[in-house]
């Protein structure tokens, strides 16, 4: 038996290794550097960064850049995140349906935005949006919609990455909607169908239901995914125009890594931590709730 | 049956709209320069031409950065699939002191967003000069906890009888993880290679934050950087994107069955 311990840590030893001194030490020393001043002038040298307390944490409480990034990446969490679930939930019945042929082919079809390189898709919608040479405003002349500036106006940027990271994204939550479909047994339709329930009954009542571990494990990672909002905006706006779609990535990379403000930008990185945490959270007690 | 018709109807021209950006990617790729800002805008070439990717490969040397592209996915994807299937294994077959601990302290410990690290990782690699080397995109990928996670739960499903019979047939513990083991779980392993090579290729965030010289660059950094001189070009960022894009297609086309089947499964779990 002892053998067998030493074994199971030989096998465990590489990757436990490697992810204590290059994830856990980082987390960690990260939390500490959120603590210090850690400037340009650390750099060199590790020990000029002095120990400050709660200073950067106040100070983002009091920097107008910090709350508009804040603002921004909400604005994106609660917008995109709801639609794109919607949209791959919509797929996902669509093709669950028995009436339809060739399944595989949507499925694929529909799925290939979210292999593709982010950077690259981003650059090809910055030509798409395009205010004058763009085929969307083109394709949106047809129903007699007027140009729209859309990464130039302030107000229509974040729209515009909205709809560009729904595209993104929905072949995913598609495909664990569709195996989360396809895991309702078919007599509880059937039962419904007897009893003369009409779709919209069937969907509120069977499907929403049925799905809810699903549609919370669905949320729980398109939140995550979607609060680390930074190739979008670094591509296509650079955070403009006025600063309407820097996200809070976006600004802990400008502070750590263009500043070198690196206490400053830990501290960036931990509240977005703590945001995520309590955002799962939530949603944990939300879904709990509802069951009941 | 008209139904049927118009949901057919419906779901070829969402399909056409999916798949629009990257028609008009490729069309655009391979139009002359200033070809792709005309209003109205071509939808295809009016002179097909290979300007813009002789102009990549030629004159800005993508053809380096595809190379650096490919050699840290491979080599990231093969040593984490490494690391990752003997942990994944033991988790899954070994019984040892703190093992739920340690297993429960890595699931949760997914939460955290890999920005937190980024930081010290920085400082880490820059005191011993790695960084702007292919070492700082390869020690942090070296092992991670999604794929561990994935190997262990397949790994469940492997009858103890199979390992127990091996041993009493004198095979070590490194032959049963490799001569039982590795071949049962080649399915996931294939699931999870494809997940690290497409997460490495893709990945921007780490590999420019890491990488500072444009020799060293991957194809999304070096993409991102030409955008900055060439707004007015789409031409040849067309053609930049679909070189860029068209491995990962390829490699998910080619294994798809795979990929999807790995989404359901972390999705199911989950």
């Amino acid at each position: 038996m002892r053998t067998r311990i030493s074994t199971a840590y030989f096998f465990l030893a590489p990757a436990l290794t490697a992810i204590f001194l290059f994830f856990f030490i980082p987390v960690i020393a990260a939390f500490l550097i959120s603590f210090t001043d850690f400037d340009i002038y650390s750099l060199g040298n590790f020990s000029n960064a002095r120990f400050i307390g709660l200073r950067n944490y106040l100070n983002l409480f009091q920097d107008p850049l910090f709350w508009q990034a804040l603002k921004n990446t909400f604005y994106f969490v609660i917008v995109a995140g709801p639609l794109s679930i919607a949209v791959s939930l919509g797929a996902a019945m669509l093709l669950n349906s028995r009436l339809v042929k060739f399944k595989g082919i949507f499925r694929l079809t529909y799925f290939i935005p979210v292999v593709t390189t982010l950077v690259a898709v981003a650059i090809v919608w910055r030509f798409i949006y395009h205010p004058r040479f763009g085929i969307l405003n083109y394709m949106l002349g047809f129903i007699g919609i007027n140009p729209i500036d859309w990464l130039g106006n302030p107000d229509w940027a974040m729209p515009a990455i909205i709809l560009m990271a729904v595209w993104k994204n929905f072949g995913y939550n598609m495909i664990i909607f569709i195996a989360g479909l396809q895991n309702i047994p078919e007599y509880l339709y059937e039962a419904a169908v007897v009893e003369g329930a009409n779709a919209w009954q069937k969907f509120k009542n069977i499907t929403i239901p049925m799905l809810a571990p699903t549609t919370l494990f669905v949320s729980i990672i398109t939140m995550i995914g979607f609060f680390q909002l930074f190739a979008e905006p670094y591509v296509m706006t650079q955070g403009g125009p006025l600063n309407r779609t820097l996200s809070i990535v976006q600004y802990m990379y400008q502070e750590g890594f263009r500043w070198w403000n690196m206490g400053y930008s830990a501290a960036i990185a931990f509240i977005l931590f703590f945001i995520i945490f309590l955002g799962t959270l939530i949603q944990f007690r939300v879904q709990k709730s509802s069951e009941i | 049956m008209i139904k049927k018709i118009y949901l057919h109807i419906f779901l070829i021209v969402s399909g056409f709209i999916t798949l629009a950006p990257f028609i008009w990617m490729i069309s655009a790729s391979f139009m002359g320069d200033g070809h792709a800002s005309v209003y109205p805008p071509r939808f295809l070439p009016d002179v097909f031409t290979l300007e813009q990717y002789h102009h990549l490969f030629l004159r800005l040397n993508v053809a380096r950065n595809f190379f650096n592209s490919l050699f840290l996915a491979v080599t990231v994807t093969l040593i984490s699939l490494f690391f990752n299937s003997m942990a994944g294994y033991a988790f899954a077959k070994y019984r040892f002191r703190g093992k739920n601990q340690i297993f429960n302290l890595l699931l949760s410990s997914m939460i955290i967003p890999a920005q937190v690290t980024m930081l010290p990782l920085f400082l880490m690699l820059k005191s011993i000069g790695f960084i702007n080397t292919y070492f700082a995109i390869i020690i942090p990928g070296l092992a991670n906890i999604f794929g561990i996670f994935l190997i262990r739960q397949y790994a469940l499903s492997i009858p103890d009888s199979l390992i127990e019979a091996a041993r009493i047939d004198g095979a070590s513990d490194f032959m049963i993880y490799r001569t039982i083991i590795l071949p049962l779980c080649l399915p996931i392993l294939i699931t999870l290679a494809i997940f690290t090579f497409m997460g490495t290729w893709n990945d921007f965030l780490w590999p420019l934050i890491a990488l500072t010289d444009d020799s060293m660059y991957t194809l999304p950094v070096a993409l991102a950087n030409l955008m900055g001189e060439h707004t007015k070009d789409p031409e040849l960022m067309m053609a930049g994107s679909v070189i860029t894009i068209i491995p990962v297609l390829v490699v998910f086309l080619a294994l798809q069955k795979y990929y999807i089947k790995g989404i359901m499964m972390s999705g199911v779990k989950g």
